[in-house]
């Protein structure tokens, strides 16, 4: 019966991903050279140059007060950026909100710079507004390459982020009735070659948290973490989130928390 | 004058391996913006590597190069503290040029 | 980095604005070949056209020469491809792409200090032929292997 089975899923297969050429018998080969072509891919990401744009942002004067970002506090201490990443979402006492690092990284360029960030909160993804805070981004997640993922659920505004994250993770509507869990939570399904993590377990989580931002191959953009859930908002037919809103961080509280104890990839490399 | 590459020479048993990562859009021209209208195509044109002074390669490329290209290739010879240096010329004129020293 | 004439000409017209001093670095910088950028090349529709433009005419297939790449390209927009020459005097490694609008995708002039040995990444619109092509002792040699690309590149 089994054999039968899995005969009628590689027809339907042949018959759908003709122009693939992938079919369930060749499947397992074809992840394995997808596999060797993400490989050939890592060897020199171009996210390197996205970091390198960011370290010089970050480390340059700026703003009204023409001051650099290097005394913003990551939560690690004024100017620590070295493994701040991997400790990010957190409760900040100064704005009295969990924060990730784009809308704490506004914060900085708000107090420190004395920059208006929101025509940046409003900018539309692929501008040179949201790439300089994609570079910045960037750049501070590779200096936690390497480095544990470890976040702090212990202040209850941070637990409480948590749990919206995963109510929000669980919320299921829009024309289509999807939910992020639609996709993102079961195991072993994917979207042409691409694998979908199963965020709420620690696997998929990882896989997801720690990879990111990331550089799109398809488009050769660079993308944070804010900038991956807006388009999955988009994907299920969502209002945009507002960049760096307390949903937002809230769903990343969720899947670094999730992810805690698993190493940091980033700048990671994507289709 | 175009965003600094990422250069990456190392030296290992006589042989130097060199890493290349380029800033640039490398527009084919085939594609159309949001209004339909085309854009045109805007691609690193002529890549040239040096050993020190010398010149070991001269690339021709076109549009067909990836989005912020990147290019390895093994030089003969070359040891710790020698420069390499890599120039783009692309199809509008503007070039860019960077060093990095073998490791 | 001068392609005569082409390059040059381009040169000269930038040396007005960037100043003498420049140019004369430039100029006298040893050449490797005295190419211009072959336009016609890079713009030619057939794969025969090409190699006619590009003095390749009677290519011949090659164990000598190799191209290594994955057999699927998870994104046609990116493909990794590398070409090795086990031939002796080898000056000229490029990259073809049979399928793409214009099949030339780059061409490597490479001295004699080189290792015959060359990566790069290149788009491609769909499952095509990649084709390397070598000049070695002033003969044109080829290799060739299909990817298959699951996702073209070329569309944005």
């Amino acid at each position: 019966m089994k054999r039968w089975h899995a005969i009628g899923i590689a027809t339907a297969l042949a018959v759908v991903g003709a122009s693939t050429g992938v079919v369930s018998a060749e499947t397992d080969k074809s992840i394995e050279s997808i596999e060797q072509y993400r490989e050939a891919l890592r060897d020199g990401n171009p996210a390197e140059l996205f970091e390198a744009q960011g370290e010089e942002l970050w480390k340059t004067p700026a703003g009204p007060k023409n001051v650099s970002l290097e005394g913003c506090d990551l939560g690690l201490g004024a100017g620590v950026v070295q493994g701040a990443y991997a400790h990010l979402p957190r409760f900040f006492k100064d704005t009295g909100k969990v924060q990730d690092v784009e809308s704490r990284v506004l914060t900085c360029m708000s107090t420190l710079q004395g920059i208006d960030v929101k025509p940046l909160i409003d900018a539309k993804f692929n501008t040179p507004e949201k790439d300089r805070l994609e570079a910045i981004a960037t750049y501070v997640s590779g200096q936690s390459k390497g480095v544990k993922v470890e976040v702090s659920l212990v202040h209850p505004e941070e637990r409480k982020a948590f749990e919206l994250g995963k109510r929000m993770f669980y919320y299921q509507g829009g024309p289509h009735d999807f939910s992020c869990s639609t996709c993102h939570g079961q195991e072993g399904v994917r979207i042409r070659l691409q694998e979908l993590p199963n965020i709420p377990t620690h696997k998929g989580a990882a896989a997801g948290w720690t990879s990111w931002p990331a550089y799109r191959v398809s488009a050769g953009q660079m993308w944070g973490m804010q900038w991956r859930l807006a388009d999955c908002f988009r994907q299920q037919r969502f209002p945009e989130p507002i960049y760096g809103s307390d949903v937002t961080v809230a769903l990343s509280m969720y899947m670094a928390a999730t992810a805690n104890g698993a190493t940091m990839d980033t700048p990671g490399i994507k289709r | 004058m175009g965003n600094p590459m990422k250069i990456r020479a190392a030296s290992k048993d006589g042989i130097t391996e060199v890493k290349v990562l380029m800033s640039h859009e490398m527009e084919t021209g085939f594609r159309k913006d949001a209004s339909g209208a085309p854009i045109p195509a805007w691609f690193i044109s002529e890549v040239t590597a040096k050993l020190g002074d010398k010149v070991v390669m001269e690339a021709q490329w076109g549009p067909s190069v990836s989005k912020n290209p990147f290019l390895a290739f093994k030089i003969k010879g070359g040891k710790a503290g020698d420069k390499v240096t890599i120039t783009w010329v692309d199809s509008k004129g503007d070039t860019r040029t960077d060093t990095a020293t073998v490791t | 980095m001068t392609f005569e004439p082409l390059s040059r000409r381009r040169l000269l017209t930038r040396a007005g604005a960037l100043g003498l001093l420049a140019t004369i670095g430039t100029l006298v910088t040893p050449r490797l070949v005295l190419a211009a950028w072959n336009k016609a090349a890079f713009e030619s529709k057939t794969l025969p056209e090409t190699y006619k433009l590009m003095g390749a005419e009677g290519a011949t297939e090659s164990g000598d020469v190799q191209i290594l790449a994955s057999d699927i390209a998870e994104n046609g927009a990116v493909v990794p491809v590398q070409a090795v020459s086990k031939l002796p005097d080898t000056t000229q490694i490029s990259f073809l792409v049979e399928k793409n609008p214009n099949m030339l995708a780059a061409l490597f002039d490479i001295g004699p200090d080189m290792v015959p040995d060359v990566t790069t990444r290149i788009k491609m619109g769909q499952t095509s032929n990649v084709v390397v092509l070598v000049k070695a002792g002033g003969k044109y040699f080829t290799a060739t292997k299909e990817i298959k690309v699951t996702l073209g590149g070329c569309g944005g």
